[in-house]
């Protein structure tokens, strides 16, 4: 149910809110322009996603990418990278629509989601791609471990291959179709953000999960995957400028913060140390995990605060229709 | 694709969905200039439709303590109470506002909102499930034997008019199939369903049907669309202070509103964006991106294999 507890008076006032005098009328907002609002509830509704949606974003990238890794580990025949990755991936594919179902206000209704095919819902082309992703890359691991059926575990390892590099950046997609301001307007870097983030998250686990002499590619993936996504992050928070600012802000911020410091230590260890070391490059490994986790949970938590205020939604509205008013005279 | 959000007067495919049984596009004409804040839509809405309680709180914000609109609330009496003068000859306050006895005289402005139903409509583009549909009349309605609660219409749509409805399910509710993910809520998402019972019935929706003032206009939209402009005439040749239609035009964002607003001044000032756009009308664009990112991923991962195993 919305929150629909009064907003503070002093926030009221500051917002706009109807007192005796005529310069009641709008915040002054940091850009020093005056806005109207009601009183200084969110135009926008935050979201109603729970903390699964996050994780899912993290397994989602984790199983796409590994596929991959899995796939490209196997035709430059290193078996042992090959076999970490089709398993890491497994997993992942295993959780995500776990999470995903518990998620739904109707759990015991998942199956509605395959009632159609609907390019206009990238929730929609997101199920069947994870359906198809979760499908192959589980079947895959299960006749690998049991030994049988070779073409059939080939077939399957061809389909996740496939549906891995989509299953990593859709969901990019999805928070980027939406009114929230923080996600609407980053539409261009959401999915190369999500997709480095899943190269940096899948090479990573691997790297956790393989002798050092075979996992080579991993670290150079979980490195590459991690620079390229703070490189990302930073054109995405400046093309954004204010509407941006989330990302400094509150929990947003603070796992901003905690992402970046996370994945710079892990990366920079598995460079430096993790060709050597086992102990290196697993604790390298496990801190650019968590430098992931809290990458989708910084911009999980961006969008909710971007909604939550009405300064988001209306001045960059504004913006537009001036600009469209210019170009009209 | 490319026909998404493309600026059309009409629903992309409707009505041609419906054939024989297509019906003309009815709305709502909210004109809030004689609302008089009776709160009249706000109660048939709720008893017709059966929407549950949702708090009973003082907000302190003039005669609104219904706050927004949302699962349980379809019709919402905004209240803003400003020192701006009701009518205006150029930059200053005719003498029919008495501004020279109160220099600062007092306006109170009253809207009914109510959900959009866009021609381009957010919520049902990236419905998952098929549950958003739009009906022969038009109107984007939910089926809530089909919603499974995925959330996804909610930041969706760029008023924030549907909603999860968050209730304990009623003890006569089968059980759920998967004890594992048991959930003691209702958990589907709710809006205006512009009385699609009432209007299957030949009747006019509940809201409109209460207002004493006509202030709720329902009717063919076509008609409404004109009935609003003459009334907008009217009401800047009596020079009103803001006046203006919103949602009025069909090349805006979401190609028009199936519910329509003449309000006194910006709408951010009910709370309403000045500028909406469907999410959908990025997506082609979006999806493009999302298949070179994802390629891009692809040759990035292949790329760390250069350089052997070590």
């Amino acid at each position: 149910m919305t929150d629909r507890r009064p907003i503070e008076q002093g926030e009221a006032m500051k917002n706009g809110r109807p007192g005796g005098t005529t310069d009641w009328k709008g915040s002054i907002t940091e850009r020093g322009t005056t806005m109207d609002s009601y009183y200084g509830r969110p135009i926008v509704k935050e979201p109603v996603w729970n903390p699964e949606i996050p994780w899912y974003f993290f397994t989602g990238g984790v199983a796409g990418a590994s596929a991959v890794l899995h796939g490209v580990a196997k035709l430059t025949g290193n078996e042992r990278l090959s076999k970490s990755a089709l398993y890491i991936g497994a997993a992942a594919d295993a959780i995500s629509p776990v999470l995903l179902i518990k998620d739904l206000g109707r759990p015991e209704r998942f199956l509605h989601m395959m009632r159609m095919f609907k390019v206009t819902s990238p929730m929609s082309v997101g199920s069947w791609i994870l359906l198809a992703s979760s499908g192959a890359a589980n079947t895959a691991a299960a006749l690998e471990l049991l030994g049988i059926l070779k073409p059939v575990k080939v077939m399957a390892n061809a389909v996740s291959f496939l549906t891995g590099p989509p299953l990593a950046t859709y969901t990019g997609a999805l928070v980027a179709n939406t009114a929230i301001p923080v996600w609407s307007e980053a539409r261009d870097e959401l999915p190369w953000l999500f997709g480095a983030s899943a190269a940096a998250s899948a090479g990573a686990a691997a790297a956790i999960f393989t002798p050092v002499e075979h996992a080579g590619p991993a670290r150079r993936a979980a490195v590459a995957g991690t620079v390229a996504e703070l490189g990302l992050m930073q054109a995405m928070e400046h093309r954004l400028g204010f509407v941006g600012e989330v990302y400094k802000k509150g929990e947003a911020g603070r796992f901003a913060k905690l992402s970046k410091a996370c994945t710079v230590a892990g990366s920079t260890l598995i460079a430096l140390k993790g060709k050597r070391s086992r102990t290196a490059a697993v604790a390298g490994g496990a801190l650019v995990l968590a430098g992931e986790v809290a990458l989708r949970w910084s911009v999980f938590k961006a969008g909710f605060q971007s909604a939550r205020d009405p300064r988001y939604t209306v001045l960059p509205q504004r913006e537009r229709l001036s600009k469209r008013k210019k170009g009209a005279q | 694709m490319t026909s998404l959000a493309e600026p059309t007067g009409a629903p992309a495919a409707w009505p041609d969905t419906w054939g024989d049984e297509a019906k003309p596009r009815m709305g709502f004409f909210t004109d809030t200039t004689v609302c008089i804040g009776c709160k009249a839509c706000e109660v048939a809405c709720k008893e017709w439709n059966l929407v549950p309680e949702d708090g009973l709180v003082w907000t302190g914000e003039s005669y609104d303590n219904t706050s927004d609109l949302n699962a349980n609330t379809w019709r919402h009496v905004a209240f803003i109470e400003q020192r701006k003068p009701l009518k205006l000859d150029g930059e200053t306050a005719t003498v029919e506002t008495d501004a020279a006895v109160d220099p600062e005289p007092l306006r109170w402005l009253m809207e009914s909102d109510v959900c959009k139903h866009c021609t381009h409509a957010g919520c049902l583009d990236v419905c998952p499930t098929g549950a958003l549909f739009r009906t022969e009349f038009g109107t984007v309605v939910v089926q809530e034997d089909i919603c499974n609660g995925c959330g996804y219409c909610v930041p969706a749509c760029p008023f924030g008019v549907i909603d999860k409805r968050d209730l304990p399910r009623s003890p006569d509710d089968a059980p759920l199939a998967l004890p594992l993910f048991g959930k003691n809520e209702d958990g589907r998402v709710w809006k205006c369903t512009l009385c699609y019972d009432r209007l299957k019935g030949g009747h006019e929706p509940a809201c409109a049907k209460s207002c004493p003032t006509d202030s709720i206009q329902f009717g063919e939209l076509d008609e409404l669309r004109e009935r609003a402009e003459k009334r907008l005439e009217k009401l800047r040749a009596e020079r009103w202070n803001g006046a203006q239609l919103y949602g009025h035009d069909e090349n805006d964002g979401v190609g028009g509103f199936g519910a329509f607003f003449l309000l006194l001044d910006e709408p951010e000032v009910y709370g309403l964006p000045p500028d909406p756009v469907v999410p959908t009308a990025h997506l082609p664009r979006l999806w493009r991106s999302t298949a070179v990112a994802a390629a891009a991923m692809f040759v990035g991962v292949a790329a760390a294999f250069i350089g052997g195993s070590e």
